[in-house]
């Protein structure tokens, strides 16, 4: 049901049986290890290429998420999954392994509650018994497209952020245990003329304030509603200018709840990360592993997300175009 | 000795350049080096890299900006010697060496090598 | 082709710009010079160590040791990027190993060796070029309008 502008109310809240997280070698050295269900040694999973493994850790994810839900491949009715990569290859193979009917969605890095949002609209709306999100990221090969070949020296400035080199799946479901998908906010996308690819938060954040003010507008709600509110990965120096930008534009969310997956997902120690976590798998891993399990521990009740994406291409960077943004946020509770 | 201090030096100070083009101009490093190469090319053509060779050695002959120098004077010095078509065949006469080994060595590396990640 | 001048940017745009740039963490300029220098300057000391072995041990001359010395700093270039090392290193000497020899071997090694997966013919043979291209390309044009704008003066007397 639609409620103000651009917000979707799920009346019959749609419920998420079963989620996993797989991650890759530097996640498993970050804080949320052990919210994850599997973790990798190296960037290759045993394939020959990185974009081979990138569709991999599609296929694990999907595949926990279906077993832990004690389910089979044929019982899920629909798959909507997404990448950062040309074509949105590892998701379009991946689905080719799972054989379900398959949606490809592209949002960049906020692909995991663009996913989130359908499949509970599908589910809500009685088009679906069950829908299955999965997004992924890969940080050897998002760098080899977006950027520079994975050993090539370039020096990155502390604005950069650190790709996460994983996976996160949730199977959303007209019955069952578990937390309840209760509203989406369906972002436009914002364009503040920022254009280096390096400092992604900064050109991210205006997409987050303008979707999570459009949110609490159209629910007429107040953030303190939430016991956590998380943007996906605007990392460090994109959290604090979209909190500085809140505040200027009236919206008080409470320091002690305003959190961002892609800072959350790294160790400040892990210097490689500089300013923080990004990629589809960054908001997807640190939502479908470490929140859900807090949730289902009843250490958190109500969670809003609003996952960010930079809809960049390597070439609209070398054609002068700038950086435009978009951000979705999903409500999720018990 | 003395040929060691000012080889480390002047290279230290056309990186220090360099790295003013990066972090100051915010050009990017393929932005930084093609402005590197040109002006070696045209400081070698004003005759005012050499000079600078003979001063520091390897403080102005490991830069980038070395190759730039190192295409004028192959081109002139065939022009010299064969005539206006010696631009085109003396180019890349002294810098064949250096491009030659970063392909036949590029290649063997991606024989051995897997990227790291 | 269109002749589209740099899009011009709104006031609410220059307005946020200013906010995001007051919240950046600046680029250590002054460090990153320090480390640039040191690194650099060091790449030069061993390729000036190198070139007086060829000169005293193989009998090059002063001008042609230049060759096998390059040669050397390649191969090591591309030892470094093959075991994933260099790219650590450049993270902390930025230009200090980006504008010597090393910075044009690393380009091509690191592209040949990523490119792999897509076979060696189109991968790492369509790739090598990838970034150093710029390089090779404006260094030879530069090269060329330099030498003709020399031989013109010294044609008319200029030089």
């Amino acid at each position: 049901m639609l409620q103000g502008h651009q917000t979707w109310v799920f009346d019959s809240k749609p419920t998420i049986i079963a989620s996993a997280a797989v991650g890759g070698p530097h996640e498993a050295q970050g804080p949320l290890a052990e919210d994850f269900d599997l973790l990798h040694e190296d960037f290759w999973l045993g394939q020959d290429s990185f974009e081979k493994a990138e569709k991999k850790l599609q296929e694990q994810a999907c595949e926990t998420a279906i077993k832990k839900a004690n389910l089979k491949k044929v019982d899920v009715q629909f798959l909507l999954a997404g990448d950062l990569m040309n074509q949105t290859v590892p998701s379009s193979f991946a689905a080719r392994t799972l054989g379900v009917p398959f949606l490809g969605l592209y949002g960049a890095c906020s692909t995991s509650m663009e996913g989130l949002a359908l499949a509970s609209l599908l589910v809500d709306s009685r088009f679906a018994k069950n829908a299955l999100v999965c997004v992924s990221s890969h940080n050897a090969a998002s760098e080899k497209q977006y950027r520079y070949p994975t050993e090539y020296g370039a020096q990155k400035p502390p604005t950069a952020q650190w790709t996460v080199t994983g996976s996160g799946a949730a199977l959303v479901a007209d019955h069952g245990e578990g937390p309840k998908v209760t509203s989406a906010t369906i972002g436009r996308v914002i364009d503040m003329g920022l254009s280096d690819p390096f400092n992604m938060g900064a050109a991210m954040a205006p997409a987050a304030v303008d979707t999570i003010e459009a949110h609490f507008r159209d629910l007429n709600k107040d953030p303190s509603y939430y016991d956590v509110i998380a943007t996906g990965d605007l990392g460090r120096v994109g959290h604090r200018i979209a909190g500085d930008l809140l505040k200027k534009h009236g919206l008080n969310i409470p320091e002690e709840i305003f959190t961002d997956c892609g800072i959350l997902i790294y160790r400040k120690d892990q210097p490689i990360v500089l300013a923080g976590g990004s990629g589809c798998a960054c908001a997807a891993t640190t939502t479908f592993g470490h929140f859900l399990n807090r949730m289902r521990k009843g250490e958190i009740k109500k969670l809003l997300v609003i996952a960010t994406g930079a809809l960049l291409s390597p070439m609209s960077y070398q054609q002068k175009e700038s950086i435009p943004s978009v951000a979705h946020a999903v409500s999720i509770e018990l | 000795m003395e040929k060691f201090l000012w080889a480390f030096l002047i290279g230290g100070a056309i990186c220090v350049i360099g790295q003013l083009l990066l972090d100051g101009l915010k050009l990017t490093p393929a932005h930084t080096t093609v402005t590197l190469v040109v002006t070696g090319a045209v400081l070698g053509g004003l005759g005012l890299y050499d000079p600078l060779i003979k001063f520091a050695g390897a403080g102005a002959t490991v830069p980038i900006s070395s190759f730039g120098n190192s295409l004028v004077k192959g081109a002139l010095k065939e022009f010299d010697s064969t005539g206006p078509i010696g631009v085109l065949t003396g180019i890349f006469q002294i810098t064949s060496a250096g491009i030659s080994a970063a392909i036949i060595f590029a290649f063997m590396g991606a024989l051995i090598f897997r990227p790291k990640g | 082709m269109s002749n589209k001048k740099k899009k011009k940017l709104t006031p609410t745009q220059l307005e946020y710009q200013a906010f995001a740039q007051a919240r950046e963490p600046k680029r250590p300029i002054v460090l990153n010079c320090l480390k640039a220098f040191l690194v650099g300057g060091l790449i030069c000391v061993i390729g000036q160590g190198i070139q007086m072995f060829f000169v005293t041990y193989f009998h090059f001359s002063q001008e042609s040791a230049g060759n096998p010395t390059v040669a050397v700093l390649i191969i090591l270039t591309v030892l470094l990027t093959g075991l994933g090392v260099f790219d650590h290193i450049a993270q902390w000497a930025g230009a200090g190993t980006i504008i010597p020899v090393t910075g044009f071997a690393n380009t091509m090694a690191s592209a040949a060796i990523d490119h792999r997966s897509e076979g060696y013919v189109l991968g790492v043979g369509g790739n090598m070029f990838k970034i150093s291209g710029p390089v090779i390309v404006y260094g030879v044009f530069s090269a060329f309008v330099v030498s003709l704008v020399v031989i013109i003066s010294r044609a008319l007397g200029v030089m």
